[in-house]
């Protein structure tokens, strides 16, 4: 890539005698995945870091415009790789909505006990991750071991522990049964009482905290102008949520809260994932007692007839707001199908917050954002 | 061959094994106890229970290419594990390990292993120069910063047991806690000794030189082969150092409960002693983040070296008053 299309100019009016880049990746141990971030350093602080994409870039979206829905549909399970379903759930929502096919209350239930199982998988590896960035070693593989409890759980009725491939254009593609429902309960409360380990272990080390507070902050204003959602838009105060201010699937039934920060800065977003895990059990909690019998596929045809127009479907994904949008001009093979990844505007914060900072409080920053890159880079 | 030269020879052989085997013992303790600590088996493979992986990780470091990287300075380069290994070596001349086994006892003991665990800051220096890489200079920065930093509380609170003894030799000192281990009355000083040990060798939660998610792996980034190995020996033999320091100064060097074993008592008691101080070392790593580096030096400044002055200070007009 050419340098002289990045942004290299200075950002702030400090006199720099001896700065210098710095390149931080596409190989390095915190960026999780080929992002690089070219760093203009003075001694070490960040003048200006410019994140660099398109390493990892599949074209997921091209294909898309190749295919029908169900030979698309393991690709949407390779974008976000650390929680898939949803975005299963919104590309079959998207065709759903655009055919109007009647989803069974089943597979709507269904729907919402895996992917909130499923958010709970990526916030287990998101803490252990960011942990891992301030050093500390251990609490990944206390994480793993329950991350590894889910995943048991959901390769079960899934058939897969990581890209899944699970929902259909009317529901999902088995049933879940009795060991199920039994292992999910069993696993509530296995992790109600790892979250003491996880406060005793992490939230109330002061070494933990004194890393974590003031660090990368993200003001109410910031989040809003870069289009940031998600934990991160929450950990600044920002009360959106799509399971909340639009509901879809059937998550108006339940009750749960949206866990709020208010100095946006890393220990918030922390907070706010916590919170969030707490709240997604009880939401599967909510969904077990309220499971329905019924039909867990509805009669969908097995070519869609789709028709001309336009659609676009919003889920609540573990990193923030993901938007599937497709233009449709007939047929079973979308025109165009254009997708929002949270994660590319929770990056796009990177160059601001990273101003002036440590290198060491930028990684920090930077493990708070949780960013998947694949996702970005689709 | 005149009797002198081949006790020293028999010793110089003596410190180099020693100084091979703690590395594995410490490196096969590290990875086993962080394997428990964090509820895995760890070490299997190799012998009973992963014994001998230390000594085919050994074998396959010597194996490997030492790559040089381009455009950095290869003598340098080169120097600086031998650098950085020499000098850690130096100390296990003079630590009691018990009453009789000591190779040379001088009366300068204290200052002698001092002198020669301070060199290692020049040997870090150099391979983070010489490795042409910015993160090794990054990591050499702090490394050095740290290590002068760091040094002045950990003397500040050796001073201390220095004027309750008015000596600089260890079997002195030793004998000299008669009656009870200078922990009790100078617990202020121990603490501030043992968090000042942790970062003079670059332990987490102050391993701030080799922060590996910031820079994967500090000054030794570019080294591989019997280079990282001497780094790492290096490493190892330092903390056995400063925990054999502390063992001395603190929690009375050899001394312990007699044992049916004659003569072996001292070095059974002075190993347990030395091997338990080390494991609270490890412990630690695995268990705390890591600190950030403006944050390690304003502990330093703030508050070790103050509360080592005013202990300091306390102990001098207590001895006086005394």
């Amino acid at each position: 890539m050419e340098t002289a299309q990045l942004n290299l100019e200075p950002a702030t009016d400090i006199p720099h005698d001896n700065r210098y880049y710095l390149n931080m990746g596409p190989q390095h141990p915190s960026t999780h995945g080929v992002l690089r971030v070219l760093l203009e350093m003075d001694g070490e602080y960040i003048i200006n870091p410019q994140p660099v994409l398109g390493y990892g870039h599949r074209m997921h979206e091209k294909m898309a415009e190749h295919k029908n829905w169900m030979a698309f549909m393991p690709n949407t399970g390779r974008m976000d790789y650390a929680a898939a379903l949803p975005y299963n759930h919104g590309y079959v929502a998207l065709y759903e909505r655009l055919c109007g096919i009647e989803v069974p209350e089943r597979a709507e239930y269904i729907r919402v006990i895996t992917s909130e199982l499923n958010r709970l998988v990526s916030h287990h590896l998101w803490l252990g991750a960011f942990l891992l960035d301030l050093g500390a070693f251990t609490p990944i593989l206390y994480t793993f071991i329950d991350r590894e409890k889910v995943l048991d759980i959901l390769e079960d009725i899934t058939g897969s522990r990581l890209t899944y491939c699970y929902f259909r254009v009317g529901g999902v593609s088995k049933d879940i049964d009795d060991k199920f429902v039994e292992r999910t309960r069993e696993f509530i409360k296995y992790q109600r009482q790892r979250f003491d380990v996880y406060n005793k272990l992490v939230t109330g080390n002061i070494i933990f905290i004194k890393r974590a507070e003031g660090v990368g902050v993200i003001s109410k204003d910031m989040a809003l102008r870069y289009g940031v959602t998600g934990p991160v838009a929450r950990g600044s105060g920002i009360n959106y949520d799509v399971r909340k201010n639009e509901p879809y699937s059937v998550y108006s039934k339940f009750d749960f809260e949206i866990p709020l920060g208010q100095n946006g800065d890393s220990l918030d977003r922390y907070m706010v994932r916590l919170n969030e895990m707490e709240q997604s059990l009880r939401i599967i909690e909510q969904a077990l007692d309220q499971l329905p019998e019924g039909p867990y596929l509805a009669k969908a045809p097995k070519k869609l007839k789709m028709p001309v127009g336009d659609s676009s479907f919003s889920v609540e994904a573990a990193r923030g707001e993901l938007t599937y949008y497709m233009i449709s001009g007939g047929g079973d093979i979308p025109y165009r199908l254009k997708i929002r990844v949270p994660s590319y505007s929770n990056l796009s914060v990177l160059p601001e917050l990273g101003q002036g900072i440590l290198l060491s409080d930028l990684v920090t920053a930077m493990g708070s954002l949780d960013l998947v890159i694949p996702e970005i880079d689709r | 061959m005149p009797p002198e030269l081949l006790r020293m020879i028999i010793a110089a052989v003596l410190v180099v094994a020693f100084v091979f085997l703690n590395a594995m013992i410490l490196g096969y303790m590290e990875r086993k106890v962080s394997a428990h600590i964090q509820r895995r088996p760890g070490l299997m493979e190799v012998g009973p229970h992963g014994v001998l992986q230390l000594i085919i990780d050994g074998l396959k470091l010597i194996g490997k290419q030492l790559v040089v990287p381009e455009g950095s300075n290869r003598f340098l380069f080169r120097l600086a594990p031998l650098l950085s290994f020499a000098p850690c070596v130096l100390p296990f001349v003079v630590i009691p390990f018990s009453k009789k086994l000591q190779i040379v006892s001088m009366d300068i003991s204290l200052i002698f292993i001092l002198a020669m665990t301070s060199i290692n800051v020049i040997a870090i220096l150099v391979a983070g120069w010489a490795s042409n890489n910015k993160y090794s200079l990054f990591g050499t920065f702090r490394s050095v910063a740290q290590a002068v930093s760091y040094e002045i509380p950990m003397l500040l609170s050796l001073l201390s047991i220095i004027l309750m003894t008015s000596t600089f030799s260890l079997q002195g000192i030793i004998a000299a806690q008669k009656y009870y281990w200078f922990i009790l009355v100078q617990p202020l000083a121990f603490i501030i000794y043992f968090v000042s040990g942790l970062a003079e060798t670059n332990r987490a939660p102050f391993d701030i030189p080799e922060a590996e998610s910031e820079l994967t792996a500090g000054f030794h980034t570019e080294y591989s082969g019997m280079g990282f190995s001497f780094f790492f020996l290096a490493e190892y033999a330092n903390m056995f150092t400063v925990c054999s320091i502390a063992t001395v100064l603190f929690l009375g060097g050899w001394k312990g409960i007699p044992l049916p074993l004659g003569d072996f008592t001292g070095i059974v008691w002075f190993l347990l002693k030395v091997y338990g101080l080390l494991f609270v070392m490890i412990w630690a790593r695995w268990t705390y983040p890591r600190v950030r580096f403006d944050q390690l030096m304003s502990f330093c400044w703030k508050y070790l070296i103050p509360f080592a002055l005013a202990n300091l200070l306390i102990t001098a007009v207590v001895v006086k008053l005394i």
